[in-house]
């Protein structure tokens, strides 16, 4: 069981590839890549995780207590802030397209060819 | 001194924030002469830093935190001549950008500007950091910016479209690299490049191996190496152009300096032992996406599509001389993207006043409407050969430089790709020059070769003003092309280049100046000579090409119909295929992607058995 | 490419991807066995040299601060692009929300939704405040907390009055409390290099560790975040309301 969490990540890193590849609507896409993003969520978090280890919050327990890694909880932070963001510019883009091409099928939008 | 660097990005980032916020009650004058004021503020910043930085990197530790026991706590800005050097040049384009949008660009509010300085600010945050996951914050600061201009224009499906697939791809590349950072801390518990590099020790094993191979997919993406390079064409072929200013300009530089950054710093140690294997993957990389993006850009018939292309082949040139994993390879890449930098610029503006004057930036539509523009036209024509390698313009230096270089390594076919390559993407644009300046060339193609893509009337971006062609639109130009010519009549930029290659590559010298605050002085290269003049052979063979090219594609409804039958039989079919291929998809875009990153992973793998 | 194509392509890729993952994963430590220096120094000397308790608000606000500054911009850039995108254009205008079957009764508003959205609103703000004044102290901060602030124009559209939503949070002033919280943020930055030449410097009084007032200069920047997280999304969620809401072509006469 000391593997299954980066064997989850990996899975989640290639099924959202997966359904951005074959998805027929951009809002399917644009979750798929939030999918892709969670993947970095659990290999960051997985690596930073020590056993029998508290939150790093040293309000009521004393300082030098067996605590997880902060480094990688700041960086999933910064990162779910990315995630969103990014999200809400892409659903941006898929609402101005869909006013434009009248379809969010990607087989359906053709302008870009060669 | 060092504190320059924070202001290189905390005054365009502040700036940004108050225009944007003050937006309403300030007239689009000052929200334009304060954006400008901020952008040539961080590149005076910049060159500055450049200046301090020729003698001794200069690092800097935000929040005053140094270095504990040679375990690094804070993030560090590290300014070495090649960082500063490449955000001073990213800073000259965005205010070159700024002033070519004076007044005439369609801008709205201040959102326009803000965004053009926050990715200025991304930019130098990305160039100066010696923290692999503040480049990556940075690189997202920056993306996000571009993700944003691209869509301007959002009356047309095209720029949608094309900004749809430049953040659906790029944005994975994020997480890929995001992934690497990840595996790295894992193994060195540090964020830090010199620490990363110093605990990595000096065999590679799987982890290293697939860190690195996520990192420079990740990088590559950035930079539109093939296969990774689909997303570049569709979203600077629809950007506004002062946007292009940019993305073509800089963008690729700063992929390509990222995988540079991070190999010299933490990845030197482990994978020296495999260099050979790793050199050979990049250059083939690099050939592929050189050849790829020529030959694309030759197919094309709308010019800001064609630049893209030429985008993505001079990105493969660029990686041929950062492949060769040497100094000097590594400095004739440098001087080959600050002046092919500067002419694209310069280009991508000579578009812009077409598109101003003339409404439209098709080869066809515009066929012979160009007459009367002849100081755009020559200034075309002379980027044109200049991206073809003109002596003694700068390109034709850092070409030469690397085919020097190359040529010392044993790689003989690097010479002939450099002149094939140039001669294509000179020749499509010295075709475009005789098609829309002088009216050369049959009408229209095949009906089988036009594309769906662009040709139909583009929506103006600028607004007034189409009798003259303006001042702010055409100095510019001619600014940012005479620098290309005179890069290498700079005294000393050519020996500070070498030095600061040097200095770039010296992976104990760099963990010495940012752990232990031990700084040795950048040794000054010996005045250089410049590239052989054997390799002026070369130099004058792809600009004949170029033009023998141009001259062969405007003159084709000449030759007799056997001719043209069996040259569309045999090129002509690679060529559709080709740009079948490029489909604007964003499915396709992604499975190539993953299919690239996989071929990556798996030749690093092999190479480390 | 063709659908079947395009999945051949992608199915080696993923194939070679998951292998050279997998592969690689297996050469980091056992999970729940992290040594990781950088961060056991933080977790031994973040109280006593930040007087924060929350050790990761230290690393997120002080040692590692420079990264947030960058992050807070990256969600400024995405919540300009985002007005810049949904920008009305030419051919259409803003038009208030008007009832499009005015001969039909439309169903009536749910007593209880009403009630209950309009009573959270003010326990929302309360909440969020809340969440970005204890920051340092306890699990949440800035970006938490900005986001449960802005979920309070969330309740009072889902309450049906997303007009009294616009009348309360006009475009300017949500873009000015935006930009403002990001230059801020900078501005504190610049705040520690003029007084001791180090940008994003903690140059406040730490106070004791657990009391709200303290950790310097943490505090602060999680009310600048909080400002310009919540004004950011606020100006997300009226501009995608505005969308669907009131946008539409002009009607050719």
């Amino acid at each position: 069981m000391n593997f299954l969490p980066y064997v989850v990540a990996a899975y989640l890193l290639v099924i959202g590839l997966y359904g951005m590849v074959t998805s027929r609507n951009l809002i399917h896409m644009v979750v798929c890549l939030s999918v892709v993003q969670s993947s970095t969520y659990v290999v960051l978090l997985s690596i930073g995780y020590r056993l029998d280890a508290t939150a790093p919050i040293f309000v009521d327990i004393p300082v030098g207590t067996r605590a997880v890694d902060p480094i990688v909880q700041a960086l999933t932070l910064t990162d779910v802030v990315i995630g969103v963001t990014v999200s809400a510019l892409l659903l941006a883009l898929a609402v101005q397209v869909h006013k434009r091409s009248g379809t969010l099928d990607p087989n359906g939008l053709s302008s870009l060819k060669g | 001194m060092e504190e320059l660097a924070a202001l290189g990005v905390a005054v365009p980032l502040v700036t940004a924030a108050l225009v944007s916020g003050a937006a309403v009650f300030l007239p689009r004058r000052i929200i334009e002469f304060v954006s400008i004021a901020a952008a040539a503020v961080t590149s005076a910043c910049c060159l500055l830093l450049l200046a301090e930085a020729s003698e001794a990197p200069l690092v800097y530790w935000f929040g005053g935190w140094v270095p504990r026991s040679g375990l690094a706590v804070g993030i560090a800005f590290v300014v070495d001549p090649m960082g500063a050097a490449l955000a001073a040049f990213a800073g000259a384009l965005v205010t070159a950008a700024l002033v070519f949008s004076w007044r005439f660009f369609d801008a709205i509010g201040a959102l326009y500007h803000s965004l053009m300085l926050v990715f200025l600010a991304g930019i130098v945050g990305l160039c100066f950091s010696g923290d692999l996951f503040n480049m990556f914050v940075f690189l997202g600061v920056l993306s996000v910016a571009a993700f944003a201009l691209t869509g301007y224009k959002i009356e047309e499906a095209g720029p949608l479209q094309g900004a749809m697939n430049f953040a659906l791809t790029n944005s994975i590349g994020a997480f890929l690299l995001l992934w690497g950072i990840a595996l790295l801390y894992g193994r060195t518990g540090a964020l830090n490049l010199a620490q990363m590099g110093e605990s990595l020790g000096t065999r590679p094993d799987a982890l290293v191996m697939a860190a690195f191979a996520l990192v420079v997919a990740g990088f590559f993406i950035k930079a539109a190496i093939v296969p990774f390079h689909f997303w570049l064409a569709d979203a600077y072929a629809t950007a506004p152009l002062p946007v292009c200013i940019l993305l073509g300009g800089v963008v690729s530089e700063l992929g390509l300096y990222g995988v540079a950054r991070v190999y010299w710093t933490v990845f030197e140690g482990p994978l020296s032992s495999v260099a050979s294997e790793l050199r050979t993957i990049l250059l083939v990389a690099a050939a592929t996406t050189a050849v790829v993006g020529a030959v694309m850009s030759f197919a094309q018939h709308h010019l800001q599509r064609m630049l893209a292309f030429s985008v993505i082949a001079h990105a493969g040139l660029f990686l041929v001389g950062l492949a060769t994993l040497t100094p000097a390879g590594l400095s004739g890449a440098a001087v080959y993207m600050l002046a092919d930098g500067l002419v694209k610029a310069s280009l991508f503006m000579c578009v812009g006043i077409l598109q101003h004057r003339l409404g439209g930036v098709d080869e066809y539509h515009l066929r012979g409407r160009g007459r009367r523009f002849v100081a755009t036209a020559a200034l075309f024509v002379v980027g044109a050969l200049a991206l073809a390698g003109l002596p003694p313009f700068g390109t034709y230096v850092g070409k030469a430089l690397i085919e020097e270089e190359a040529k010392l390594l044993g790689l003989a076919w690097v010479t002939p790709l450099f002149v094939l390559v140039s001669a294509l993407t000179g020749g499509a644009l010295l075709r475009a020059a005789g098609r829309v300046f002088v009216g050369w060339g049959p009408p229209i193609e095949h009906a089988d070769e036009v594309s769906q893509a662009e040709g139909e009337e583009q929506e103006a971006e600028t607004v007034a003003g189409r009798e003259r062609t303006p001042a702010v639109m055409f100095v510019p130009a001619l600014l940012l092309g005479a620098a290309a010519f005179a890069v290498p009549f700079v005294p000393g930029l050519l020996a500070g280049s070498e030095a600061a290659a040097e200095a770039f590559t010296d992976r104990t010298a760099y963990v010495e100046e940012v752990l232990a605050g031990e700084f040795r002085r950048i040794p000054a290269a010996p005045a250089h000579a410049g590239p052989k003049s054997e390799e002026l052979v070369p130099g004058f063979l792809s600009v004949a090409g170029a033009l023998g090219l141009a001259a062969f594609t405007l003159g084709s409804n000449r030759l007799p119909s056997r001719w043209r039958r069996a040259i569309w039989n045999s090129a002509g079919r690679i060529v559709v295929g080709l740009r079948n291929l490029h489909s604007g998809h964003p499915g396709d875009y992604v499975a190539w992607l993953t299919f690239g990153v996989a071929l990556l992973g798996g030749a690093f793998g092999v190479a480390l058995r | 490419m063709s659908s079947s194509a395009r999945s051949t392509v992608f199915f080696i890729g993923a194939a070679g991807l998951a292998v050279f993952l997998l592969w690689g994963l297996t050469g980091l430590p056992d999970f729940g066995n992290f040594r990781g220096d950088y961060g056991l120094l933080l977790n031994r000397v973040g109280v006593e040299q930040t007087s924060a308790t929350n050790i990761v608000a230290a690393v997120t606000f002080d040692y590692r601060g420079f990264d947030t500054m960058a992050e807070e911009f990256i969600l400024f850039a995405a919540v300009l692009g985002t007005a810049l995108l949904l920008r009305a254009q030419r051919e259409e205008e803003e038009e208030p929300a008007e009832d499009m079957a005015q001969d039909r009764r439309p169903p009536h508003d749910s007593d209880a939704v009403r009630e209950l959205c309009l009573g959270l609103v003010a326990p929302a703000v309360l909440f969020g405040l809340y969440v970005v004044a204890h920051g340092h102290l306890s699990p949440g901060g800035g970006f938490q907390g900005g986001v449960v602030l802005a979920t309070a124009p969330l309740l009072m559209y889902l309450a049906g009055e997303f007009a009294g939503l616009r009348t309360l949070s006009p475009r300017t002033v949500v873009e000015l409390a935006e930009g403002t919280g990001a230059a801020s943020y900078v501005g504190v930055g610049l705040v520690g290099l003029g007084t001791s030449v180090s940008f994003m410097k903690n140059f406040l009084p730490l106070g004791r560790a657990g009391d709200l007032l303290s950790s310097g200069t943490i505090l602060i920047l999680n009310f600048a975040v909080g400002l310009a997280v919540a004004a950011g999304f606020v100006l997300l969620l009226t501009e995608f309301l505005e969308q669907t809401l009131e946008v539409r072509r002009r009607s050719r006469a």
